[in-house]
C-alpha cells in the first residue's frame, strides 16, 4: 500500500470548507426551524453504539457499517442512521413518557465501503420520528412536515413517491399463500428495481394466468389517486384492503394539509427488504441523481428494543438537498475588516466592539501581518484603515 | 420547454439495433451517430439528447443521473450491481456468459484460478457451486489465459463460440443468458415519468411486454 500523502483523507470522507459550511448551516436552520415549529424536540445520541444492539437493528447492511473494538473487546459501530439509536432511547429512557413522542435529530451518519464519487461515507441527516402513533394520520403528519421543510429551504421542484409494503405483501401472499420463498423472491426483484427479472420469475410460477397478469399489473400501479381503484381490484384480502384504506386516508389527510400536489403513488416501491412495515416513501428532486429523502412506518423496530410501540419518520440527506438547491458557491462577503497598527489598536478595538454590538461581524487585523493588502481586502464587504480614515468617535 | 430527455447509447455493435427500437418507439436518432465523433447529439425537435458511451459505462451514466435512460448489457448490470431500474429486456444482441477451458483439464484442487472480465459474476457463480476460486482479472483476449497456463478456466461472454473453438477451448458450463436491457435512473423514473413511461410502453410493445 502506498504511503499516504499529507492531503489525503480516508475513503469517502469530505471536508466542509467555509463557503459550504455557511450554505449548509443556512439550509440546516431552515429545516430544523420548520421541524421545531411543529413541536418536534431535537435530541442527539452518541456517534458510537454497540454492534449487537443498534448496529444489528439498523436498516443498514452489515458490510456497510464502520466497526471498531472497545477495550473489553465489544464490537462498536459508528452510527449508520439515527433511527435505531433514537428507538433505543425511546424504548429505555423515554419509555415512561406520555406517547406519542415527537423527536427530531440533526447529525452525521456513517456508511463504509463506498468507493465511488458521490457516495460519501459520512453524511448529514435531518429527520423526525413520530413514536406511538400507528394511524395514517401519523404518516400524513410526517410526510406533510417533510414537504413543508423542503419547501421552506427554497426547493421548488420535488416529488414524494409513496408506497405500502403491506399492500405488496398481501397481493403476493394471496397469489402464493404458502410459498414464503416465492414472496421474498418477488419482493427482492422489486427492491432491486429489476422489472425484467420480476416478469420472468412471474411467468415461471405455477399459478393461474390471471394471477400472473395481476402480478404484472403491479408494475404499472404508479401515479395519482387514480391507481387506488385498480390496486383495490387486484388484492381482495383483508390485509390488502386495510393497506388501501391506509393509503386513501393518507391521501385525504394530505389534501387537508394542502400538500397533495407533491405526492404520487408507486405501489411497487420497496425501499428496504425488511425494515418498513406499512406506508413508506422516497423523495426526489430533478438534477440530483439519487434520492433526497426517505422514510416510512417501521412498527417492528421498537419491539426489538422491547417496547411495544409503532413509529414513523423521515430523514433528509442534507448534502443532496444542497445539491438540489444548487446555489452559488461564492463566499458571501459579510464581515468588516479593521486594519490597525500598534498606535491605532485601541481605537480599532473600541470601534470593533461598537460594530459587533450592532450585529456586524468584525475582523481586527494588524497591517504588518498582511503581505498583500489588496488580495486580503477582497474577502470583506468593507475594509476600514483605522489610521488613515480614522473612525467615528462614539456619540 | 422541459429539459431534454438524455439517453445513453452504447457505441459499437449494439448501437444499430438499439437505435432501430428507439426509432420504432417514436424517437429517431438517425444512423449518423456511429460515424460521427461527437459524443453528445442533440435532437431539439424531439427534445432529446443522446450520449454515445462505451457499453460498459452506460450503467454508470444512468446511475449517477447523467443520463435519464440507457441501453446496457445484462452482463454489465450483473457485474456492477448498480442502483438503476431494469425495465425492459430488449432481447437484442443475445449471447451468454459461460465457463470455458482446455478440454479434459480438471479444475485444480488447490485454489483454482479463473481468468475473467467479470470478477463478480465469476465469483458469485463459483460460490453458488460451493467452490472457492481465485480471480485473475483481464480486460480482453481472455482465451489466452488457459492456453498459457495462467488460469484453469475462463468466465467470458460467448456469442457464436467461434473464438473458443479456434483456440482449442471447450465450454464447460453456461452461467446465464445475456441480452440488452432498457435501464432508467431512479430519480428520472419519478420526475420525468411523463416522458419515460410512454417510451417504455412503446418499446415494450415491440418486444411483446405490456406495461
Amino acid at each position: 500500500m502506498a504511503k499516504k500523502l499529507m492531503f489525503e483523507k480516508p475513503l469517502g470522507m469530505r471536508d466542509t470548507l467555509p463557503f459550504f459550511y455557511n450554505k449548509k448551516e443556512h439550509v440546516r436552520k431552515k429545516l430544523t426551524g420548520v421541524i421545531e415549529a411543529h413541536g418536534y424536540q431535537f435530541m442527539d445520541t452518541p456517534l458510537v453504539e454497540y454492534h449487537e444492539t443498534v448496529g444489528k437493528m439498523s436498516a443498514t447492511q452489515d458490510q456497510q457499517l464502520f466497526k471498531l473494538l472497545d477495550q473489553q473487546g465489544h464490537t462498536l459501530v459508528l452510527r449508520p442512521d439515527m433511527t435505531a439509536p433514537i428507538a433505543r432511547v425511546a424504548a429505555s429512557q423515554l419509555k415512561n413518557e406520555a406517547f406519542p413522542l415527537r423527536l427530531a435529530y440533526d447529525g452525521s451518519v456513517f456508511r463504509a465501503q463506498q468507493s465511488e464519487a458521490g457516495k460519501p461515507a459520512q453524511f448529514e441527516q435531518v429527520g423526525t420520528e413520530l413514536i406511538g402513533d400507528h394511524s395514517s394520520y401519523g404518516d400524513a403528519e410526517v410526510i406533510a412536515l417533510l414537504i413543508d421543510s423542503l419547501k421552506q429551504t427554497g426547493l421548488q421542484e420535488f416529488v414524494i413517491t409513496i408506497g405500502h409494503i403491506g399492500y405488496v405483501r398481501s397481493l403476493f401472499e394471496e397469489v402464493m399463500p404458502n410459498d414464503e420463498e416465492a414472496v421474498e423472491t418477488l419482493l427482492s426483484y422489486l427492491y432491486r428495481k429489476n422489472y425484467v427479472g420480476y416478469r420472468s420469475y412471474v411467468s415461471s410460477l405455477s399459478v393461474p394466468e390471471e394471477a400472473k397478469d395481476n402480478l404484472n399489473v403491479l408494475l404499472r400501479l404508479r401515479g395519482g389517486e387514480e391507481v387506488f381503484e385498480e390496486a383495490r381490484a387486484l388484492s381482495k384480502g383483508q390485509a390488502g384492503l386495510k393497506a388501501m384504506n391506509d393509503l386513501k386516508q393518507l391521501y385525504r389527510t394530505l389534501e387537508q394539509y394542502g400538500v397533495a400536489s407533491y405526492v404520487q403513488f408507486d405501489l411497487n416501491l420497496i425501499s428496504h427488504m425488511d425494515y418498513y412495515t406499512g406506508i413508506l416513501f422516497e423523495g426526489y428532486a430533478p438534477n440530483v441523481g439519487a434520492l433526497l429523502c426517505n422514510g416510512g412506518r417501521y412498527d417492528a423496530l421498537l419491539p426489538s428494543f422491547e417496547l411495544n410501540a409503532s413509529a414513523t419518520g423521515f430523514a433528509v440527506h442534507v448534502e443532496r438537498l444542497l445539491e438540489a438547491l444548487n446555489g452559488s458557491s461564492e463566499v458571501e462577503k459579510i464581515a468588516i475588516c479593521l486594519l490597525v497598527d500598534d498606535r491605532t489598536l485601541k481605537q480599532g478595538l473600541q470601534e470593533a466592539e461598537r460594530l459587533r454590538n450592532d450585529g456586524e461581524r468584525v475582523v481586527i487585523q494588524h497591517r504588518d501581518q498582511v503581505a498583500n493588502i489588496e488580495g486580503f481586502s477582497r474577502k470583506f464587504k468593507t475594509v476600514i484603515d483605522v489610521d488613515k480614515e480614522g473612525v467615528k468617535t462614539d456619540e | 420547454m422541459s429539459k431534454p430527455l438524455t439517453i445513453a447509447m452504447p457505441k459499437g455493435r449494439i448501437f444499430e439495433e438499439a437505435a432501430e427500437l428507439l426509432k420504432n418507439a417514436g424517437y429517431d436518432i438517425g444512423t449518423g451517430a456511429e460515424e460521427s465523433r461527437k459524443l453528445i447529439l442533440e435532437f431539439p425537435e424531439q427534445n432529446i439528447n443522446v450520449m454515445m458511451a462505451k457499453p460498459m459505462d452506460v450503467v454508470t451514466y444512468v446511475e449517477y443521473g447523467a443520463a435519464d435512460i440507457g441501453i446496457a448489457g445484462k452482463d454489465v448490470l450483473l457485474e456492477q450491481d448498480r442502483d438503476v431500474y431494469e425495465v425492459l429486456d430488449l432481447k437484442i444482441s443475445p449471447c451468454y456468459i459461460a465457463v470455458a477451458g482446455l478440454p479434459g483439464q480438471p479444475l485444480s484442487r488447490i485454489a483454482p484460478k479463473i481468468a475473467t472480465k467479470y470478477p463478480k459474476v465469476a465469483s458469485d457463480y463459483y460460490r453458488e457451486q460451493g467452490e472457492q476460486i481465485e480471480i485473475i482479472p483481464l480486460n480482453g483476449s481472455i482465451e489466452l489465459a488457459p492456453l498459457i497456463g495462467l488460469s484453469d478456466r475462463i468466465v467470458d461472454i460467448v456469442s457464436t463460440g467461434r473464438t473458443l473453438k479456434e483456440n482449442g477451448l471447450v465450454e464447460y458450463e453456461k452461467i446465464t443468458d445475456i441480452t440488452s436491457r432498457l435501464i432508467v435512473n431512479p430519480v428520472s423514473y419519478r420526475t420525468k415519468s411523463d416522458r419515460i413511461d410512454p417510451l417504455v410502453e412503446k418499446m415494450g410493445e415491440q418486444i411483446g411486454v405490456s406495461s
